[in-house]
């Protein structure tokens, strides 16, 4: 069996998989914080609790209704952005223009309803969720054993995040966001109903998160608390790459879940961590963050 | 030209925060006409542009366009009935490009003017659509907050001091521009504390001091006023 | 002459109102054991002065911590291990898990100072995680177990601290010495400087105030308070476990500044005891504590941001004549 630096080349690349599983995550919901931060001012501490949601709705579809994976990829990102507009149109709305650190306790105080609700009634255990019949099994590359689902996982999230991004930079919605971004009073002042885009804008940044659930649900399984640490590792990678950008939140998504990866090969009691160290390595040489502008 | 006011603006007072700045504005824009308010620095011009467009929190008075009431209107509706408004510091977005600043207005109403026709008037634009908005000249970023309300079919622009900081030449351009417009029917509310360029394209003048209007006169009549407006403005 | 008296007459009024104040409850809190449980009234004392600490920094430098567990959990772990497995003194053990503390502080404080507003909330939330992982896996804390069956041992070798009333009054004075040394800080030169760094942080560099160094010096004192509640806690309850370090805990402890409201002395004080018995009470239902707290925070931050000291406050200052 080859090695390299003494680690069976399997087990590398299957940590490089792993890898790029989570920094698909990471990047698909730092660039929905991004985009919600962005244009919002508020930082979605609900972000979390909201891809936890898309996970249970597929599960939810799946056990009372049998709706499968295919009609819940699109079914549960759209419950998730329904309910998010609600909460924007009820609470988020009367913290604009305050201080942004009230968004960030409001949407706690959410994930914490959203997190005890469903511990409450579905307990704390995570529910398994199989892969779609037409991605079940796995394919022998020759130098690693890669299962179909975890292929479709990193290369849907490419799919989302370059969308995401062309929506953003390309058309006429993301012409008003990246404007409003600037100066919404003066996108609004030319007839643009910004209120609207706003409510749109968190919907839309809530959805991404409910479609980064249900891509997870086959690969961490179903649960409460899945959202809850993975958004403290997010906040740490948006601190690193810096909210200025969204190319910068989706490249430093992948980066760091491939570096966490190859920690887990190399140091694995440091692989929690690596994380966070670069976070504050990053602080130390660029407190803006590797994207970000100083504001 | 009917002799119904478009814009009609009666007892408009106005607050920043705690601050009274207007203290009731009267100003009545027939179809078709320029408009130029005139006034030295701090006088309330531009809180008057802001104060009809919505764009400041506490308003009183009335705000009619062509007898609707402006003022009971979220800020997107202004738009939406006709006001274009290129402001004072012209807002070009960094984050777009020259075309997606020009493109991003929305149109309100038929009649607004060709994006061929636009670059046509601004051809320095068209050579210049794909960089992005901020990296223009200050002439050039000045054109593209007026060519940018052009296209939406607004029927009153607003257009706060254009010349604020620009060369001659490029004085001489927007000087251009506005008599073109003016020629096409477009009616014009004008900021201006330079009442020389103003001269050439209005028809009538408002003087503001303090919040308040203190006179009018048409545009002709402009010479016969040159003692009190060297008085007013201070030049 | 009559305005100079009256303002006199008022000041002295006022000061002797404020003493008396503060007389009827030392003795309330002096009496308190003999009517309510010691083991709850020192639950609320320790998370009081937690969140008094917490509150110096976001109440009073505006700087919002998501990640104050780690010096009340770190200590905490600090304290439970010198006494337990060193054999250290109660109090000389809880001064070292402060001062541990305060170390920390210096660490995550240095890092996270420099970001500021909601950069700094997930700064701190990031480095707390970091600490709570460490916590999980170095040895001396023992994992998921924690470190328990401290002993309480005997203050200065002197005061046995197993009976419940000595040691509930050591806590209370501990208690209050983290107390009074927040109020004296705030009402400090310091804290007037920390103060003019909230209302207007640009103003206050230009002035030529080195801000980075009175935000770290805040947050170290932030931290060693804090920790100072920390470790009392390990003694009190004679244990330390995850809990106390995970950003739960950080959670909890915004929530009662939140609840009693933020920038005010008392405010964290009336908040802990208020959520200690919400979550007292609740124990004994089977309805979700995390749910509550969650509504709490929602309602908090909609319709009262002052939090309750600060609303009475304001309806205080609007009945006073002008």
């Amino acid at each position: 069996m080859s090695t390299i630096f003494g680690i069976p080349t399997p087990a590398l690349y299957g940590q490089i998989l792993i890898g790029l599983i989570n920094g698909s995550f990471y990047a698909l919901l730092s660039l929905g914080l991004a985009v919600i931060f962005g244009l919002l001012r508020v930082i979605n501490f609900a972000h979390g609790a909201q891809y936890m949601l898309g996970a249970f709705a597929a599960y939810l579809l799946l056990e009372y209704a049998g709706i499968g994976y295919w009609p819940a990829l699109i079914a549960a990102p759209l419950i998730v952005g329904a309910s998010a507009i609600v909460v924007e149109r009820t609470m988020l709305r009367r913290l604009y223009g305050l201080d942004p650190l009230y968004g960030l306790l409001l949407t706690f105080g959410l994930a914490l309803i959203f997190e005890g609700a469903f511990r409450y009634w579905f307990g704390a255990a995570g529910k398994p969720f199989s892969p779609p019949s037409q991605l079940a099994g796995g394919v022998n590359l020759g130098f690693m054993f890669l299962p179909i689902y975890r292929g479709w996982v990193v290369i849907a999230s490419l799919v989302i995040c370059v969308g995401t991004w062309l929506l953003i930079e390309k058309t006429r919605l993301g012409a008003y966001l990246r404007a409003a971004t600037e100066n919404a009073t003066l996108v609004q002042a030319f007839g643009v109903n910004v209120p609207q885009l706003l409510t749109l804008t968190y919907g839309l940044g809530a959805a991404l998160a409910g479609l980064a659930g249900v891509l997870a649900a086959p690969v961490y399984q179903v649960s409460p608390l899945m959202g809850s640490n993975l958004i403290i590792i997010v906040f740490a990678v948006v601190v690193v790459g810096g909210m200025g950008s969204i190319l910068g939140a989706i490249i430093t998504g992948y980066m760091l879940g491939v570096l966490e990866g190859l920690t887990k090969v190399f140091y694995p009691e440091a692989s929690s961590i690596v994380i966070f160290v670069v976070m504050a390595i990053v602080l130390l040489v660029r407190p803006a963050g590797l994207f970000g502008r100083e504001e | 030209m009917s002799d119904a006011p478009l814009l009609d603006v009666r007892g408009l007072q106005a607050w920043y925060g705690e601050s009274h700045v207007l203290h009731g504005v009267d100003l009545a824009i027939r179809e078709g006409e320029t408009v130029t308010l005139l006034g030295r620095n701090g006088a309330g011009k531009t809180t008057t542009l802001r104060a009809i467009m919505g764009i400041l929190g506490r308003r009183q008075g009335v705000v009619n366009l062509r007898g609707h009431d402006l003022l009971r209107l979220p800020l997107h509706r202004v738009a939406q009935a006709g006001l274009g408004y290129v402001p004072e510091e012209r807002g070009i977005f960094a984050s777009l490009n020259v075309e997606e600043n020009l493109m991003l207005p929305p149109k309100v109403a038929e009649g607004g003017m060709s994006v061929a026709e636009i670059y046509e008037l601004f051809p320095n634009l068209l050579e210049r659509r794909w960089s992005q908005g901020t990296k223009l000249s200050g002439g050039e970023q000045q054109m593209l907050a007026i060519a940018r309300v052009l296209r939406t079919g607004a029927k009153i622009l607003l257009l706060d001091e254009p010349t604020e900081g620009l060369a001659p030449v490029i004085i001489q351009r927007i000087g251009d521009v506005l008599v073109t417009l003016k020629a096409r029917g477009m009616t014009i509310l004008l900021v201006e504390q330079n009442f020389r360029f103003a001269r050439k394209v209005a028809d009538r003048f408002y003087l503001m001091e303090d919040g308040r209007i203190v006179n009018s006169f048409a545009g002709h009549e402009l010479d016969s006023h040159t003692s009190q407006l060297h008085d007013v403005l201070g030049v | 002459m009559t305005v100079e008296t009256g303002l006199l007459t008022s000041q002295s009024k006022l000061r002797t109102s404020t003493a008396l104040l503060g007389a009827i409850v030392l003795a309330l809190l002096l009496a308190a054991p003999f009517f309510l449980y010691p083991i709850f009234l020192m639950s609320v004392l320790c998370f009081a002065l937690f969140a008094c600490a917490f509150n110096l920094l976001i109440g009073y430098v505006g700087l919002l911590s998501f990640g104050h567990a780690t010096f009340f959990g770190g200590a905490a772990y600090i304290t439970a291990h010198a006494v337990k497995v060193w054999g250290w003194e109660p109090l000389s053990g809880i001064l070292l898990g402060a001062t541990g503390a305060a170390i920390l502080g210096v660490f995550v404080g240095f890092l996270a100072i420099r970001r500021q507003g909601i950069y700094f909330a997930m700064i701190t939330l990031a480095l707390g995680q970091m600490f709570a992982f460490i916590c999980l896996q170095v040895p001396f804390t023992h994992g998921e177990d924690g470190i328990q069956g401290v002993p309480r041992g005997h203050l200065l070798g002197l005061l046995d601290l197993n009976h419940p009333l000595p040691m509930y009054y050591v806590t209370l004075a501990i208690f209050l010495a983290g107390f009074f040394a927040i109020w004296r800080i705030v009402n400090s030169p310091f804290g007037n400087i920390l103060k003019a760094i909230r209302e207007n942080e640009k103003r206050a560099v230009s002035l030529g105030y080195r801000v980075d160094r009175y935000k770290l010096g805040a947050f170290v004192m932030s931290a060693a308070l804090a920790g100072l509640a920390g470790g009392t806690k390990a003694i009190v309850f004679q244990f330390a476990t995850l809990t106390d370090v995970q950003w739960q805990m950080s959670g909890e402890v915004i929530l009662m500044t939140l609840l009693g409201g933020i920038g005010t002395l008392i405010g964290p004080v009336v908040g802990a005891g208020l959520v200690i018995a919400l979550q007292n009470y609740l124990a004994a239902s089977d309805f979700p504590v995390t749910v509550l707290i969650g509504i709490i925070f929602v309602i908090c931050v909609l319709l009262f941001r002052r939090g309750i000291a600060g609303e009475v406050m304001e309806l205080l200052k609007r009945k006073a004549p002008q």
